[in-house]
């Protein structure tokens, strides 16, 4: 197959979608998860402890739902939400007592600040960028050229573009940059990472057998297969984590999904067409 | 078939230790030590709420704040000098009042756990002014603040824990100071109001070190030297509410993602056996010897299982599974080549190349995200170490079982085929 004459194409699709997500960011933004706002959090004295399931029910069919529900060890229930108004919370004690008056009472209701605050986001992406500098140089050494480094950089920041243009868009249906969110990012870009080098190493190993469009042409061949049997595993396990999983762990799963769809394509279309180009943009400044 | 004996031995071996103490009625037996049980952290398994009331009457708007993010601060560095894994933290309003919110997961020894976090820890040193009956303390303008860094040790003379100080610059010249123009007198240590001991100063000391000794347990001095670390809290605050609360990703919502985590990691075993039979076989057995591995550190070591955590735990199974892949792969492209025992061989030689390369990478983004320095620009808490912990040990452990395991049990189940 000769996959590097299409790579404009590639180009092409990646510029698209990301632009995709970038516009979306700008305009509608993120929905910000409570780790990282903080919210309001209403505490229930269950005086009837045999409803307590149906009031959780109707605590999650209430128009602001609650972004998590804890049980204690005396009967209380205590739900988080966002930030709440007055009205807001009228409403969701008016919807739970006009389904289970009498079975519950509110005991507290109290503001919250962020359980993660600025500094997590700050040194994780200090670390982020230390990890992917040293990520750099570890291709760059093993694979003797500078360009295979940036190249599977550049694919990392591609992923990290698509997952968050994700996250923004798919925010209109409740999807929420949290601190799982921040857990996913992570896992991708380790990913990403591990599925460009498998498909460079067999560029290494062909060596200089022919021009590189030639040489990435065939290396991508070669190893297609095990990127897409890779790959399904984890999407296998993803899918079944995002249709049968809990509420909680439902966008997280989204996220690691995207992202790995994302990662192995990055790899075979992104990193390797940027590499093609830059040695073709070399070659041709030689002459 | 030495070899096999081993690979058995080791299965067996991190079988009993991953299987649960206890299982629906079952009990596993137990021999000298007991097996400690798989920790999880406060996202899955829920924990203690502990609720401290801060006393903001002396203090208004701008200092309020800044008095409440400094508690908060102060609270967070404490729990984690104590050990815990990933605990929330948060302030919170409540009728006007302020409160911090802390939620611990798993901690057995409670009473300590809100003795540690709750003292306000205000360490001062006063001088006496006066003589006899005149005698007076004064405050002096040496306090906690100026620490740079609090260690247990034992005292040399007598072998009692003390607990070892060291001044920051500007501390130390204040220590000068004091220890000079008191040679001769006691310089009391005051914690919260309550001296702690009553040293007598025999000559001006230089330096800024110097060592608290009192009649400490040892248990007391480390408490003591965790306090001072984290800093005093610049508001005094007062235990006023404590329950123990379920998992804050739900319970019914977890039992789900486990029964899906369940289901998919059933399809990945049934993927691995259709796509490469025989082959497949031996890397589902891989994988379960790598889980098993993986399940018998954590609970050796301790390791506080988050939903993080398991993510990056499942990443690396992700990239266990990869390392097959990859070598079934080549082996498919060799075999037609050269004899079944060769194309093996060749199949590893060539496949390892991008193991290890691509194994590396990912161990130096876990590392620089787990912090093992501790160092202060990176997160010293919180998911992405959980996270980054998880994945490192899951990628060694990847490492070992695809070469030690699995590479030896294909030489061995690999043959000729018969002609």
């Amino acid at each position: 197959m000769r996959w590097m004459k299409y790579r404009w194409v590639y180009f092409g699709l990646s510029g698209l979608l990301i632009a995709v997500g970038v516009f979306s960011m700008v305009t509608t933004g993120f929905k910000i998860g409570v780790d990282f706002t903080g919210g309001a959090v209403i505490t229930y004295q269950i005086k009837d402890q045999s409803k307590k399931e149906q009031i959780k029910t109707t605590l999650g069919e209430a128009k602001e739902k609650p972004r998590s529900i804890q049980e204690t060890n005396n009967g209380l229930l205590v739900a988080k939400f966002a930030e709440l108004t007055t009205e807001q919370r009228n409403d969701i004690n008016t919807l739970l007592k006009e389904k289970h008056d009498g079975a519950f009472e509110e005991v507290k209701f109290e503001t919250v600040g962020p359980s993660m605050g600025k500094e997590l986001i700050i040194k994780t992406v200090i670390a982020l960028v230390i990890s992917s500098s040293l990520i750099l140089l570890w291709v760059a050494i093993q694979f003797k050229s500078i360009k295979f480094g940036v190249s599977a950089v550049l694919a990392m920041l591609h992923d990290t573009l698509i997952l968050m243009g994700g996250a923004s868009l798919l925010s209109h249906w409740g999807m929420e940059v949290d601190y799982l969110f921040v857990t996913a990012m992570l896992t991708i870009l380790s990913f990403s990472v591990h599925d460009t080098i498998v498909v460079y190493d067999r560029i290494r190993e062909m060596g200089r057998t022919g021009d590189i469009e030639s040489v990435a042409n065939t290396a991508i061949s070669g190893t297609m297969r095990r990127s897409i049997n890779n790959s399904l595993t984890i999407i296998v396990m993803l899918v079944a984590l995002v249709a049968l999983g809990g509420e909680s762990t439902k966008w997280f799963a989204t996220a690691l999904l995207v992202g790995t769809i994302s990662g192995t394509y990055s790899s075979p279309f992104v990193a390797v067409p940027i590499l093609v180009t830059w040695e073709k943009f070399l070659a041709r400044r030689k002459k | 078939m030495k070899k096999l004996l081993l690979i058995i031995l080791l299965f067996l071996a991190t079988l009993y230790i991953s299987l649960p103490n206890e299982f629906k009625g079952f009990t596993k037996p137990q021999y000298k030590f007991k097996v400690p049980d798989l920790l999880f952290g406060l996202d899955i398994s829920g924990g203690s709420r502990l609720v401290f009331e801060a006393d903001t009457s002396n203090l208004n708007g701008v200092d309020k704040k800044e008095a409440l993010n400094g508690l908060k601060n102060v609270m967070e560095r404490r729990v984690n000098l104590f050990g815990v894994s990933e605990p929330n933290v948060q302030l919170s309003n409540f009728g006007g009042k302020d409160r911090v919110v802390v939620e611990l997961s798993g901690i057995k020894e409670m009473e300590k756990a809100i003795s540690v976090i709750g003292t306000t820890a205000q360490l001062q040193f006063v001088e006496i002014v006066g003589e006899g009956d005149k005698a007076e303390i004064k405050e002096t303008n040496l306090t906690g603040a100026d620490l740079s860094r609090a260690s247990l040790v034992f005292d040399q003379n007598n072998g009692q824990p003390a607990v070892a100080i060291e001044f920051t610059t500007e501390g130390a010249k204040k220590f000068e100071d004091l220890t000079g123009r008191n040679v001769g007198k006691v310089l009391p240590i005051l914690l919260d109001g309550v001296p702690i001991s009553s040293p007598s100063v025999s000559e001006k000391i230089i330096g800024g070190k110097a060592q608290i000794t009192g009649s400490f347990t040892v248990e007391e001095a480390k408490n003591l030297v965790t306090e001072l670390n984290a800093g005093a809290l610049p508001i005094p605050v007062a235990l006023v509410e404590q329950e123990i609360v379920g998992p804050t990703l739900g319970a019914d919502s977890i039992n789900k993602s486990v029964t899906a985590g369940l289901v998919g990691v059933g399809g990945v075993f049934v993927f691995m056996l259709l796509m490469y039979r025989g082959l497949g076989l031996v890397a589902n057995f891989g994988l379960l010897i790598f889980a098993l591995i993986t399940i018998s550190l954590y609970k050796l070591f301790g390791i506080v299982l988050t939903l993080p955590g398991i993510a990056g735990f499942l990443l690396s199974v992700g990239m266990a599974v990869d390392s097959n892949i990859l070598i079934f792969e080549r082996f498919r492209e060799e075999k037609g080549q050269r004899n079944i025992k060769d194309a093996l061989e060749i199949s590893f030689g060539k496949a390892w190349d991008s193991i290890r390369d691509a194994n590396i990478a990912t161990l130096v983004a876990s590392f620089i995200l787990a912090n093992p320095l501790d160092l202060n620009f990176l997160n010293t808490s919180g998911p992405v170490r959980g996270f980054a912990i998880t994945l490192a040990l899951g990628v060694l452990i990847s490492l070992f079982t695809g070469i030690v395991i699995s590479r030896n049990l294909l030489r061995i189940f690999v043959k000729e085929p018969k002609v």
